[in-house]
């Protein structure tokens, strides 16, 4: 993974994840996405597809069981990126 | 958190959807007087929250073949198919799927879910692919999780978006399996099937469809959605249940490849289970044949469901965007899902509560079933009843 297609990936996901939860929470890398950002399966699954159009990419349903952090999910799409 | 902690947690959560002593799931049928009506407590209810499409359940074909597969052959064969559980039934019934979708090879699985479970680990492993609907049924969806191949999913329907994701996968495509079902079980929409198979054919991919709720209910011979667009001979392979306009319980898959067979050696959801009873086997095969010739049933089914879809629309519900079989009020909030269902209940009318996230888009469904024993009469009370509570309760 290169470090500029990482750090790309990383500001999208800090601002969407912003706009989504509107809450007070700072997001980094190490934010943990369901237990302390609370976003629900939907609205999950819909940022999801946005990032898929975003980078042209589809990402494997299997593959977000083990995502849990903003930090994971940047290594995923970043991965996946590159292997396009 | 611990594991009965995990649990609590889970429990809680229902709880806030659905307050204690509303027995909205697993509501228990105290008796069952025909296809159509049942006691609740103490009430006579008219069932509309059955998949019994055709009306079979009561059928004295389906009744007498059970028995006397029952007094002949026992209760139960006690084994799995590949050990002692493969009776002369179980392959005929495979000879009789095969023959009914013009195919050369047919399996039979224990349950519905295990049809889907079975016959798509089966196809598939780690380094295909699977191409699924957004809206797919759970057994799909475990199935796929099962074949541990790579899940991809597309917007409901949404042709644009599939073609899109086929693209994405380059030359992957030739160990992608795509699957979409008939009729879908929570709008009761069809799937694009025409659009579906050109995209496969351009993307070289294989294709399996779901037939569960479309059995029975689509094309003359009641074959399904493939027989109603003419497609049969495109589709790879066919899954379905017996649970539904069969009656019974059970599953299939059948297709014109021959290697379906080796599923028989590699599925586990096939493999480890004991394989269904002579009486299910036997009233399953009488319900066939009356499904096959069921051409009177099918056009009163329909009728059925265009009065109750048009009543309902007319009164202005929102709705899926096609009438069928199934027939789902889409409500904005579970808290107007559950009033109108409980007002249903109190009016002796009996149909299935969806709420989220089991329902599409975070919204609650008010689901019916309309079946071929419906009189015009039931379906005019219950088009009458939901019309009275879109004015009580949605414009309250």
């Amino acid at each position: 993974m290169t470090e500029s297609n990482y750090d790309e990936i990383m500001r999208l996901l800090c601002d969407r994840l912003s706009s989504l939860t509107n809450s007070e929470v700072t997001i980094t890398a190490d934010t943990n996405l369901i237990s302390e950002l609370s976003i629900d399966s939907i609205k999950l699954l819909n940022l999801i597809m946005e990032i898929e159009d975003t980078f042209d990419i589809s990402i494997p349903i299997n593959a977000l069981a083990d995502v849990q952090t903003v930090h994971e999910l940047a290594s995923l799409i970043s991965k996946i990126k590159s292997t396009h | 958190m611990n594991l009965l902690e995990k649990l609590d947690a889970a429990a809680a959560k229902r709880k806030a959807l659905l307050p204690e002593g509303i027995g909205a799931f697993g509501i228990p049928i105290e008796e069952i007087y025909s296809a159509t009506e049942a006691r609740i407590g103490d009430r006579r209810v008219l069932l509309l929250g059955t998949n019994n499409y055709l009306g079979l359940t009561f059928s004295p074909e389906c009744i007498q073949a059970a028995h006397k597969a029952l007094d002949n052959e026992g209760t139960g064969t006690t084994g799995s198919r590949m050990a002692n559980g493969s009776y002369y039934g179980h392959r005929a019934l495979e000879r009789e799927f095969a023959d009914f979708y013009e195919c050369c090879a047919g399996i039979v699985f224990t349950t519905g879910y295990q049809a889907n479970l079975g016959t798509i680990s089966g196809l598939v492993g780690p380094g295909d692919t699977v191409l699924i609907d957004g809206d797919s049924h759970a057994s799909i969806f475990d199935g796929c999780i099962l074949s541990g191949a790579e899940i991809i999913r597309f917007k409901h329907n949404d042709m644009v978006d599939m073609e899109k994701r086929l693209r994405r996968l380059g030359k992957r495509t030739e160990t992608t399996l795509i699957i979409v079902e008939g009729i879908y079980s929570m709008l009761g929409d069809q799937a694009p099937l025409a659009e579906i198979v050109h995209l496969k054919n351009k993307y070289n991919c294989a294709l399996l469809l779901d037939e569960a709720h479309s059995l029975g209910v689509l094309g003359e011979k009641g074959q399904g959605l493939a027989e109603k667009t003419g497609l049969l001979k495109e589709i790879d392979f066919i899954t379905g249940t017996f649970s539904k306009s069969l009656c019974s319980i059970g599953g299939f898959c059948v297709s014109n490849h021959p290697q379906l067979d080796q599923l028989r050696y590699v599925s586990h959801p096939y493999i480890f289970t004991a394989s269904p009873s002579p009486a299910t086997i036997a009233s399953t095969r009488a319900a066939l044949q009356l499904l096959r010739n069921g051409n009177e049933l099918r056009k009163q089914l329909w009728r059925n469901c265009t009065q109750l879809y048009t009543q309902l629309k007319k009164t202005g519900y929102t709705l899926g965007p096609e009438p069928g079989p199934v027939i789902a009020a889409i409500l904005d909030s579970p808290r107007q899902a559950l009033q109108i269902w409980q007002s249903l209940l109190e009016h002796n009318i009996y149909v299935n509560l969806i709420l989220p996230p089991a329902a599409p888009d975070g919204k609650s469904l008010v689901r019916c079933s309309v079946n071929a024993a419906h009189t015009t009469e039931q379906i005019a009370y219950v088009g009458d009843t939901f019309e009275k509570l879109f004015r009580q309760v949605l414009n309250s």
